[in-house]
């Protein structure tokens, strides 16, 4: 019987000929990864695990990306506690405000994360680097300290579900509309504990950034990791980037999936996910007259250089509109400069946006744009439960760039079409 | 491990940013953290818990963010089980990591209403609704699962063992 993708990395890295689903394994960890609001607490819990030494120093990623630049006396004392642990560990890649960008954003972008890894970070969106065609898992700060300590990470091999599309993507439609309409119709728990394999003929039409903006919202099925094999846009992203070799795999043609579903995306509109559940999804023409306050274009969902173009596409030449604050946040440094060197910075700052340096910030109700009760707010970021960006009566709906950006513009919910 | 305590009913998707808010995570002290437990959908539930109260819940409980902050801040606020349908596996692997003990049952979800009175034995996979006067038999963990409880989490074990 044959393997998936997903296998075939657990397997290799539990020196394993084969695995299958409900297997409990242990693997080897390639990269691990933690922020300034979960390393404190894997830095408590490695050091009373008797840890004196992490496994390798090369392969950990520090990121203080959350509440920084620090919003507060609490949060700059956090990042402290990691900062210090990190030099005193030698921690090679450690990012602080400076260097720091959002951490699934940075982490492919520097090459740190490759094909056929196994990634664990204590975030849960760390299953977007199965864009790369990498096995990636979010757990929590006990795990991380544990494997910052052996090196290895028990594990239950998910079972696999197939996701093929098919078509041609239509204008506007970007990986945020195909995820947020596969979630639609999964549910937030109709991948739980499962692997997500996203294929099909469309696959090859999406860029990377749609492919790590589509990944990375696999949790929000409740998956365990999403994944894409990777193709030659893969090895065109990784090859210059890459300081470590790297295996591909690919699911055999006899591999077994739990379920498959189709999806058609040629007739899709954009979509947008109602408070406040990222399942609670709609096609724009369907959302009704929603006005809005706020506007938030950014996050590891939606911060890559690909979706401000798109954002700044639309913004040309345009004012965002009275009452609404628009909030546009690189995710990484790097791409801040390469929108800054393609005058997008500017289109974003002449349409009246503010544009911050990265941080996780308002994705998570952090800082840099906390809602206030009643208030509404289009994102472009992964999360949308009950007081995720701020008061419990505040209400954030998920929409890709385009649809933020053209909200932005009306004032309330719509699609681009209507302001172009 | 024998638990009896009052139970605080929630339904399907309870997630993290309910079970605490990311704005609260600028501290990892439980006490602080449990003091905003639950608090968008059940303001005060903090004060209202009483040491060795259980949440029996629907669905896909604790889905979302990986923080271990959330179990940590139910712990902290007294609770000594969750009960639910089925937990989301971040939570469910960070529960056990730090000794929070969960059960997953559609029945006994479906019969406790709040303020039921639960009796759990752990070892002999078993549920009492007292006020109910229900029996319910409960699926077994696994080994591995089992030796961390016993062992006080994955840290303790981690200790004792010096490997996983
Ligand atoms: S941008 Fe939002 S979802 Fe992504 S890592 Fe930061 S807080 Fe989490």
């Amino acid at each position: 019987m044959g393997m998936t993708i997903t296998e075939k990395i657990l397997a290799a890295h539990a020196d394993l000929d084969m695995v299958k689903p409900g297997q409990l394994i242990k693997a080897r960890v390639d990269m691990a990864l933690a922020n300034d609001i979960t390393a404190p607490l894997a830095i408590k819990a490695f050091k009373s695990a008797g840890g004196e030494k992490v496994f390798a120093q090369d392969k950990i990623s520090l990121v203080l990306d959350h509440f920084t630049p620090n919003k507060d006396i609490p949060s700059a004392i956090q990042c402290q506690e990691v900062r210090k642990f990190a030099y005193e560990q030698d921690i090679i890649n450690f990012y602080d405000v400076g260097s720091v960008g959002i951490e699934h954003v940075l982490l492919p972008e520097q090459g740190l994360v490759l094909p056929g890894d196994v990634v664990i970070g204590a975030d849960s969106h760390t299953c977007t680097y199965g864009a790369l065609g990498a096995f990636s898992t979010g757990v929590g700060s006990t795990d991380l300290g544990a494997v910052m300590l052996t090196g290895e990470i028990w594990l239950k091999v998910p079972p696999s579900i197939k996701l093929v599309y098919k078509g041609s993507l239509p204008k506007w439609i970007t990986g945020k509309d195909l995820i947020l309409y596969t979630i639609g119709d999964l549910g937030v728990e109709g991948a739980l504990y499962k692997a997500m394999e996203f294929c099909g003929e469309t696959i090859s039409q999406l860029s990377m950034d749609a492919r790590f903006t589509m990944a990375n919202m696999a949790i929000e099925a409740g998956a365990k990791n999403g994944i894409f094999a990777p193709d030659e846009k893969t090895e065109a992203y990784v090859q210059p980037r890459a300081k470590r070799t790297y295996q591909i795999y690919r699911s055999d043609p006899d591999a077994e999936y739990l379920f498959t579903r189709e999806y058609d995306v040629s007739t899709l509109e954009p979509q947008v996910a109602l408070p406040h559940s990222p399942d609670n999804v709609r096609g724009v023409s369907e959302v009704g007259e929603i006005k809005i306050d706020q506007v938030v274009i950014g996050s590891c969902t939606n911060g890559r250089l690909e979706d401000l173009r798109l954002a700044a596409s639309i913004l040309k030449g345009k004012k965002i509109a009275k009452g609404v604050r628009c909030i546009v946040i690189p995710g990484t440094q790097q791409v801040y400069l390469d929108a800054l060197k393609e005058g997008i910075i500017e289109t974003f700052i002449e349409a009246g946006a503010a544009v911050s340096t990265p941080t996780c910030g308002p994705c998570l109700g952090g800082h840099m744009g906390v809602l206030a009760p009643g208030e509404k707010a289009v994102s472009t970021t992964n999360r949308n439960f009950i007081g995720r960006m701020g008061h419990s009566q505040s209400e954030v709906y998920l929409t890709s760039p385009a649809v933020a950006a053209a909200s932005a513009i009306a004032g309330k919910i719509v699609g681009p079409e209507e302001v172009n | 491990m024998n638990i009896t305590g009052k139970a605080w009913r929630f339904g399907d998707n309870v997630d993290t940013d309910i079970i605490i808010p990311a704005r609260y995570l600028n501290t990892s002290d439980p006490k602080e953290l449990a003091k905003h437990c639950m608090e968008g959908i059940k303001p005060g539930f903090t004060e209202l818990v009483k040491e060795g109260d259980i949440i029996v819940a629907g669905r896909n409980f604790g889905c979302g963010s990986s923080r271990e902050h959330a179990p940590l801040a139910i712990k902290a606020a007294g609770i000594q089980v969750v009960v639910a349908k089925s937990f989301a596996r971040i939570f469910y692997r960070n529960a056990f990591n730090i000794g929070l003990p969960i059960i997953e049952s559609e029945e006994v979800v479906d019969a406790t209403e709040e303020g039921d009175t639960l009796k759990i034995d752990l070892d002999k996979g078993e549920v009492i609704n007292l006020t109910k006067n229900l029996v319910f038999t409960i699926q077994p963990l696994p080994d591995f699962m089992k030796e961390l409880i016993t062992d006080g989490g994955l840290i303790p074990h981690l200790a004792k063992k010096g490997g996983y």
